[in-house]
């Protein structure tokens, strides 16, 4: 690995943030939008999520359902306070998302001793795929506001997945279905040379790392 | 250019693929500043992996301490090309593009690896339209570029847009080739708005959108109004949501 001449970095290891990943920085209070595919449009009335695949009680929630779901369980699980990691090296320290918790929505959909995957789908079909534990245990969200207000379209409103843990690529924009399998199923960037899983802090970014 | 018009199609995508996310010593053979505004640098890449037009490389900084700093920078270059050249845009505070516009010279090594994106590339054999904003003409220029190469200009059809003709980066070769050009912050300029996207749109085509947050997602809407297929649509965005032409 070769020293770049000359190049001191303007932030010095000593002195990074220690809540930012590897080769990751700040962005600050600004919030890069990427997307590979036209923004979606989502018609907030009538849009509906569903969990499906390995689970003994499929179901759908219309958004009204699902914040009358998270108003009843009402244990704090509702809020992330945190992080948030863009595989294009940028990261966005201490915000907070709204919605509800994966692990409440599984409550209801019970996965079937099988399930060990999940594929996460949005209205534009875009999928990314995850490890069924990457989900459960107070790990990802299905959320509408950020920092109290709607979630934007162009960020994923009216409702999107939050897997903050790992890159943001694993958090669908427009999510719709949430689908849960005995294998993998590659998505939108994992087959287009993304790696599988993305974990920001083992910098696995691309196919190989 | 060399003189073999026709990229390899690799006889090994496996090793390929593994080999483009090897991060490797690249080898600084020219830099061309675009004025303040930004520089081009053409790199010798040891193995290196024939990219697709639109695909990316990643640039890493190394300091002493063993600090790092990397970007994403669309190839320009064609295929064919020996070297892969890369424009980046000077980012106002950039700690990447600030360093690689202001203090390398030829005969410097930097890190990188690459190609990468199979999404955001053009087969070069199918109709294409490419629409590009400021800097985000980059990957539009390698699919020109390759368009050329192959002997099918015919194929690709080119919308961008810069502030002013100063800002355009690779302003004389895009004029060269026929794209339609807007100048949106000239006397006598012109918009990429609406009407001038119905008159590209073509259902047809893949259409490559490269720009700001802003500019793509103006370009998205004009297209969708003017019929273009949503999944024909592929884009790449830089830069936040808000004020957008401070790209990338």
């Amino acid at each position: 690995m070769a020293i770049t001449r000359g190049f001191s970095g303007r932030r010095r290891q000593a002195e990074r943030d220690p809540r930012l990943p590897p080769g990751q920085y700040d962005v600050g209070k600004s919030w890069p939008v990427l997307t590979a595919e036209p923004t979606g449009r989502v018609d907030a009335e009538r849009w509906t999520l569903t969990i499906d695949g390995l689970v003994a009680n499929p179901t759908s929630w219309s958004l009204k359902e699902l914040k009358a779901l998270a108003a009843r369980k009402n244990d704090g699980t509702d809020t992330y306070r945190g992080d948030i990691h863009c595989v294009t090296t940028w990261s966005k320290l201490d915000t907070s998302f709204t919605g509800i918790s994966l692990d409440t929505l599984l409550e209801v959909a019970q996965p079937l001793p099988g399930a060990r995957f999940v594929v996460e789908e949005s209205t534009t079909r875009y999928r990314t795929n995850l490890p069924l534990d990457d989900v459960t245990g107070g790990k990802a969200w299905v959320v509408w506001e950020h920092e109290g207000r709607p979630l934007t379209r162009e960020h994923g409103g009216p409702v999107r997945m939050l897997v903050p843990h790992l890159y943001f690529w694993k958090s669908a924009k427009w999510i719709s279905k949430i689908t849960l399998l005995d294998h993998d199923e590659p998505g939108f960037w994992e087959i287009n040379g993304y790696h599988h899983r993305g974990d920001p802090w083992q910098e696995q970014r691309f196919d190989g790392d | 250019m060399a003189t073999d018009p026709t990229p390899r199609r690799s006889a090994r995508p496996e090793e390929d693929r593994k080999l483009a996310a090897t991060w490797r010593d690249a080898k600084v053979v020219s830099v061309d500043h675009h004025g303040e505004l930004g520089v081009i640098l053409r790199l010798d890449v040891p193995d290196r992996v024939v990219h697709r037009p639109g695909q990316h490389y990643v640039l890493r900084l190394r300091a002493e301490d063993g600090y790092t700093a990397s970007r994403s920078y669309s190839a320009v270059s064609a295929p064919s090309d020996d070297l892969v050249e890369l424009y980046v845009e000077k980012v106002p505070d950039g700690e990447v593009s600030g360093f690689l516009a202001e203090v390398v010279e030829p005969g410097d090594v930097l890190e990188c690896r690459g190609p990468i994106g199979r999404w955001f590339a053009w087969d070069g054999r199918s109709p294409a339209l490419g629409i590009g904003g400021g800097s985000g003409v980059a990957p539009l220029v390698s699919m020109l570029r390759h368009a050329r190469d192959v002997g099918h200009p015919e194929l690709l059809h080119l919308a961008v847009s810069a502030w002013t003709a100063e800002h355009l980066p690779y302003r004389e070769e895009l004029e060269a080739s026929g794209a339609l050009i807007a100048y949106s912050r000239q006397k006598g300029g012109s918009r990429l708005d609406a009407a001038v996207i119905a008159a590209v749109a073509d259902p047809g085509a893949t259409a490559f959108v490269c720009g700001s947050a802003r500019f793509t997602l103006a370009m998205e809407s004009h297209l969708l109004s003017a019929g273009q297929p949503e999944s024909s649509i592929r884009i790449e965005r830089f830069g936040p949501t808000g004020e957008g032409d401070g790209d990338g």
